[in-house]
């Protein structure tokens, strides 16, 4: 038997999941990379809608893809380009033909493919590129899956639109078999979400198993993978996407505070799976408030920092806009305030399910008035719950709103996390005023201390009754004042105040490559992947190349400046027309080249390292 | 033992512990002296300690309020006060919280928030000083400001009709809806009583005088000679009357309100609308009573409290929901967030 096929033993493996947004393509490729995960490879996955809920079924708008790259190796990015591609239907085929490998394998559902779906997909009337000699190049497997699905299912008792439901789980079933995987962990999942409904799932677990032994009886597959489990760092692993990570960072860090957890915020694509996940975590005390817009979604938020809680708002773009005359308030009363942004392509409703890195000037710069606020951004997917620990720690600690720069990218992309214990994360030291702060019982409500940061007091505390607003505050007193002098004097401290935060973080370091490298990459959020890898495999074939990474974006650690100037030519790659490099020219002075991206898109390794290679042979 | 006794004992409150150092800046004559005197004054009685009270506004005239109160207070950003107390109310059920708003930073920049925490039902008092102008931007008209306003925006006059808030509060599912004026001391102080005391979101629209844009918007429902006439106090249980010697009552034709001479035709007071709080449908009508509304001709403006009904607070379904979850699920670890429940080893 084995002999029937070539058994590819390979590091990793690109495979993208494509069909109709009706067929389930997210589901099939979070529980191929889930599984993936379970059997210790590492992974990292994208997925890429349609802004449309359903756009009609069949069309080119409609086409709904799931990839995941997964391996032995240490893995950086979903991949360039994929090695295997399934097409649900003729749609999916066009629309995503163009980025698999040359000799790579399609594996199709032929009934996807009928007059209708063509015409659908917009081939040319009588083309059928199954039938035309027109993949050729590749290794195509034509499956009629719908049938294949329905004879499997044909004594349960379901309907069409049940059996129809179940392909997916027969495709899956196809890959589990051509990837040498188990459907246990499948059949698992299936069980839990159908325990209500036990001939769905059993349906669901026959259409698995029915495609796990299409792909060992029939003789039509002449592939078949073999990859080992990865040698990542030893330790307890499980799946993380970055909003999940994002919810579980800010119960974490309420836990670690001692304060309790209050998120206000207003349904927007792609951030509200942060509602979602974090008002599944009510007995953590934690307050989930959908508000009634934006602005609302804020200033609740601001309520309920006054109050003594730790307050977040999620977000994207539109609702960043929305949010930024109460940002300015809550520098204002220099509150702690965590606000996630979680980027998309802008600007307006711009590309809602598009990955985009734009708002850095925005979050830097765009308020009214002298507003510097502290700006950190993560760089994948299990990355998110870190920043977001740390934006909270900042915020806390420093009595001031930050902003987390995420993107679609990172917040819905999943990678295996070795995650932490409680013991490992670090300490956030809240401390509230209860007494007076100043001679004669006086309390003053805008005396800093060593950090800059005034006093937090929570209403209902007797004696220190005080009032707080957006007019500017009379320095150590807190009384309103329009006074000249004392507004040029807020106005230094509120951003000395800010700069102060540098003292309270790491150092920059150098995350791959050394220090004075003929050329550094200087990257900042979700690009960290794949200017990791294309980095890493560059030094190892020898160029003279560093990667520096920046989490903190204001203020940027101390040594930044002096870490770039050892470097003959800074590179920066970003997913907008050039946003961090306008900080870096403006902070440093310093002659940096940008590659940019706005595509809606990651950058694939083969464009950073295109550019890299030209800048080291200049 | 003496520290204990002296935390038993509860500390007398008077009118002065609220009033702060800060001076009062509004302009003299401002109708908002008097909510301010009358809020000084009932707030030592409703049992609260002074540094429970909360106020938080917005911006304009009425939103200075946070700084005339000795107690805790968050002056904010335009119309957004309401959304403030929703976060702070949420998660500090325990304080007593107040929003001062006005005609325009409740109804204009503010509305959507103002509807909201009305409809939420959040336990917070919001006293909204209607004034039908802009004051602090020097005299633009509003949105309760009248068909044909002159103002410094509109010099030919407001083509717009105006809000009126007893109605859009109502609408809003606000489960107590208020009226009182500022030139009725004893009649705001009960009003503002009663509005504390409801469990639930608290409406209190005050007409209030803006003496150097709108002067005299209100005289006629507190003027002796036509108060009597114009002005019509509802109380819960009671018979609608006014009048000058209280000889005009209000009858319901259904769903019509009529005027009736008691003096004539045999009319009785028995025969009358019996205001009844409670009933939503006659809250409604009762509401509408605002002119100009010339379907139902010339109707007295009611003062009071037009509608209060007992709904769960946002608050307490919150802290019962969260409540009901921890007993179920018992005493969570982090541990177990962070790792979730599908988890491998790898080495």
């Amino acid at each position: 038997m084995e002999s029937k096929f070539d058994i590819i033993e390979t590091d990793s493996v690109v495979v993208r999941f494509s069909g109709d947004s009706g067929d389930g393509m997210q589901l099939t490729g979070m529980q191929f990379t889930d599984t993936t995960a379970f059997l210790g490879k590492d992974l990292s996955t994208f997925p890429e809608f349609p802004a449309e809920i359903r756009a009609p079924a069949g069309t080119l708008a409609g086409v709904s893809g799931f990839q995941v790259n997964f391996g032995s190796k240490e893995i950086f990015t979903p991949g360039d380009q994929y090695d295997v591609l399934v097409a649900m239907n003729a749609a999916a085929l066009e629309n995503d033909l163009k980025n698999l490998k040359k000799g790579g394998i399609i594996i199709t559902n032929t009934a996807g493919f009928d007059a209708k779906n063509l015409r659908l997909a917009e081939y040319p009337e009588g083309v059928n590129p199954l039938e035309d000699g027109s993949l050729d190049d590749y290794e195509l497997y034509k499956i009629d899956v719908t049938r294949l699905t329905k004879d499997a299912l044909k004594d349960m008792g379901l309907g069409n639109k049940e059996i129809e439901r179940s392909k997916n789980m027969f495709v899956l079933g196809v890959l589990y078999w051509m990837f040498d995987q188990s459907p246990d962990y499948t059949i698992n999942f299936i069980n839990e979400k159908f325990t209500k409904n036990q001939i769905i799932a059993d349906a669901n677990i026959k259409a698995l198993k029915a495609g796990v032994n299409y792909g060992e009886t029939t003789e039509i597959f002449n592939t078949r993978f073999k990859i080992s489990a990865s040698n990542l760092p030893a330790g307890n692993y499980r799946s993380i996407t970055g909003n999940h990570a994002t919810a579980i960072a800010l119960i974490a860090a309420s836990e670690k505070s001692g304060l309790p957890l209050f998120l206000g915020s207003y349904p927007i694509t792609p951030a509200s799976d942060i509602l979602h996940e974090l008002s599944k975590y009510k007995e953590f005390n934690v307050r989930t408030f959908q508000a009634e817009d934006e602005i609302s979604a804020v200033c609740s938020s601001i309520g309920a920092s006054y109050g003594g809680s730790l307050a977040v708002t999620s977000t994207s773009g539109p609702g960043m806009s929305l949010k930024t005359e109460a940002l300015g308030l809550a520098l204002m009363l220099e509150l702690p305030l965590v606000v996630i942004n979680i980027q998309r392509g802008g600007p307006s409703t711009g590309l809602p399910t598009k990955t985009e890195q734009s708002d850095l000037l925005q979050a830097m710069y765009g308020r009214h008035g002298e507003s510097p606020l502290p700006v950190v951004a993560s760089e994948s997917p299990a990355d998110c719950f870190y920043t977001v620990y740390e934006a909270c720690r900042i915020a806390a600690e420093h009595m001031t709103p930050v902003i987390v720069l995420n993107d679609g990218y990172i917040a819905n992309g999943s990678e295996p996390w070795k995650y932490p214990t409680e013991d490992e994360l670090t300490p956030i030291n809240v401390h509230f005023t209860t007494t007076t702060n100043n001679e004669g019982g006086v309390f003053l409500s805008y005396k800093r201390d060593e950090k800059l940061v005034r006093p937090w007091v929570k209403p209902g505390v007797k004696g220190l009754e005080h009032r707080i607003g957006g007019l500017e505050r009379e320095n150590e007193t807190g009384d309103i004042s329009y006074e000249a002098e004392n507004h040029e004097i807020m106005v230094k401290l509120r951003a000395a105040k800010i700069e102060k935060i540098a003292d309270y973080i790491p150092l920059q370091i150098v995350d791959t490559g050394k220090e004075n490298a003929k050329v550094c990459v200087l990257g900042w959020g979700s690009t960290y992947g794949a200017i990791k890898s294309v980095v890493l495999d560059l030094v190892k074939e020898g160029y003279d190349v560093a990667h520096i990474h920046l989490k903190y974006l204001n203020p940027f650690p101390k040594n930044l400046g002096e870490l770039l100037n050892g470097f003959e030519t800074i590179l920066i790659p970003e997913m907008n027309n050039g946003q961090l490099i306008k900080v870096i020219r403006d902070k440093f002075l310093l002659p940096a080249i940008g590659l940019n991206k706005i595509k809606g898109l990651p950058f694939t390794t083969i464009e950073i390292r295109e550019k890299i290679l030209e800048l080291l042979n200049k | 033992m003496s520290d204990i006794s002296e935390e038993i004992v509860p500390q007398k409150l008077t009118s002065k512990d609220f009033v702060p150092a800060q001076d009062v800046k509004w302009c003299p004559g401002c109708g908002d002296y008097s909510i301010l005197k009358q809020v000084h004054t009932i707030f030592p009685e409703l049992g609260v300690k002074k540094e429970d009270f909360v106020f938080i506004c917005g911006i304009g005239c009425s939103s200075r309020f946070t700084f005339y109160v000795d107690s805790y207070g968050l002056h904010g950003i335009h119309g957004r006060a309401p959304a403030i107390a929703s976060g702070l109310k949420a998660s500090r059920p325990e304080l007593s919280v107040w929003v001062v708003t006005g005609d325009g930073d409740a109804l204009s920049i503010g509305g959507n928030h103002f509807i909201h925490m009305l409809r939420k039902n959040f336990d917070i008092n919001l006293l909204l000083f209607n004034n039908q102008i802009y004051g602090l931007t020097k005299g633009q008209y509003s949105p309760t400001s009248e068909i044909g306003k002159i103002t410094k925006s509109t010099p030919y006059g407001s083509v717009e009709q105006p809000f009126n808030p007893a109605e859009l509060a109502l609408g809003a599912k606000a489960t107590f809806v208020s009226r009182t004026l500022d030139r009725d001391p004893k009649h705001m102080q009960a009003i503002l009583r009663k509005s504390y005391f409801h469990k639930g979101a608290s409406f209190v629209e005050i007409y209030q005088k803006c003496p150097v844009f709108n002067e005299g918007a209100f005289f006629m429902f507190t003027d002796k000679e036509t108060k009597k006439t114009e002005s019509l106090f509802v109380e819960h249980g009671k018979p609608l009357v006014f009048g000058v010697n209280d000889d005009k009552g209000i009858k319901l034709d259904g769903f019509k309100p009529v005027v009736v001479d008691l003096n004539e035709n045999g009319n009785s007071v028995n025969d009358l609308w019996i205001h009844d709080e409670k009933d939503r449908i006659k809250a409604n009508i009762l509401a509408g009573f605002s002119d100009p509304t010339p379907e139902l001709g010339h109707l007295p403006r009611p003062f009071g409290v037009l509608y209060a009904v007992d709904k769960p607070t946002y608050e307490d379904a919150m802290a019962e929901q969260i409540k009901k979850i921890t007993e179920k699920k018992g005493k969570p670890s982090l541990n177990n967030v962070l790792s979730g429940d599908k988890t491998w080893v790898i080495g």
